[in-house]
């Protein structure tokens, strides 16, 4: 039996791993490949909740949680595209004309 | 053994997500995060939620990524490989291929020649998560449907413009 602890710490590891992949890599597409990470490891907080206090709700949020990402995924990328297509380049250091 | 498993499955989801942060190429990140998600899969398994594993395999792993491959493919990103390389790849290919195959065997032959009733009673726990689904979080789930259609006609809408129009 494995403690919630454990899969709380994971979570966390997990998130922490996103936010820094998403400031320390440079491209669009990665950076939001870090945001995917993030989500997922509140995912894994949410079912070890739903496991340690014996309640169904964690599995119905961990689903609407996959269904929003699953559009977010295709918006973004039809985004990511559309940028592509517009500036040839997908580098966030070379994205830079909105700096005031 | 719950515990190894647990080891194993998260040392697996992590060292894949930091060898993306590590890794330059942006298909072998995408990669990277269909192994992470797979192991969170399991995860998901191991904390009782057998539903929920199969839909991160399946959506998340499967779904979400396959497109992620799908857009970097648009942008064109080709390498040439040398032919050691690509005889390599080949090979793992086979070899990942005969294990799927023999692990699909397995599987369905406890299913065939084991007795109907010795199989496992689909998880109690999906039905108590699908009758949530269906009566407390009906609302939710109806706007989730709404959300996907919103999705499809907005990407139809961003990504099918044509040039300069």
């Amino acid at each position: 039996m494995i403690p919630a602890a454990a899969f709380f710490i994971l979570a966390a590891v997990l998130f922490v791993l996103g936010i820094l992949a998403f400031f320390v890599k440079k491209d669009l597409l990665t950076q939001f490949m870090a945001v995917e990470v993030m989500l997922n490891a509140g995912n894994l907080a949410f079912l070890a909740l739903a496991k340690s206090l014996g309640k169904a709700e964690g599995q119905v949020i961990v689903l609407f949680v996959i269904t929003v990402a699953a559009a977010e995924a295709v918006i973004g990328l039809a985004i990511i595209v559309l940028v592509f297509r517009q500036r040839k380049t997908i580098q966030t250091d070379e994205l830079k004309d909105l700096k005031g | 053994m719950a515990w190894a498993v647990f080891f194993t499955l998260s040392f697996l989801c992590i060292g894949s997500v930091v060898a993306m942060i590590l890794s330059r190429n942006q298909a072998h990140n995408a990669l990277f995060l269909v192994l992470s998600f797979s192991s969170l899969g399991g995860l998901f398994g191991l904390l009782d939620a057998p539903f929920a594993a199969a839909v991160q395999v399946l959506v998340y792993a499967g779904a979400i990524m396959v497109l992620f491959l799908f857009a970097i493919m648009m942008f064109n990103l080709r390498v040439e490989l040398p032919a050691r390389v690509k005889r390599a790849r080949l090979a793992l290919t086979a070899g990942l291929g005969t294990v799927l195959l023999a692990e699909l065997f397995l599987a369905g032959r406890k299913l065939v020649i084991g007795s109907p009733g010795a199989a496992p009673a689909a998880g109690g726990d999906t039905a108590r998560l699908g009758h949530f689904l269906f009566s407390e979080y009906l609302y939710a789930f109806e706007i989730t449907s709404l959300l996907i259609l919103a999705a499809l006609v907005g990407a139809l809408a961003l990504a099918g413009k044509r040039e300069g129009s």
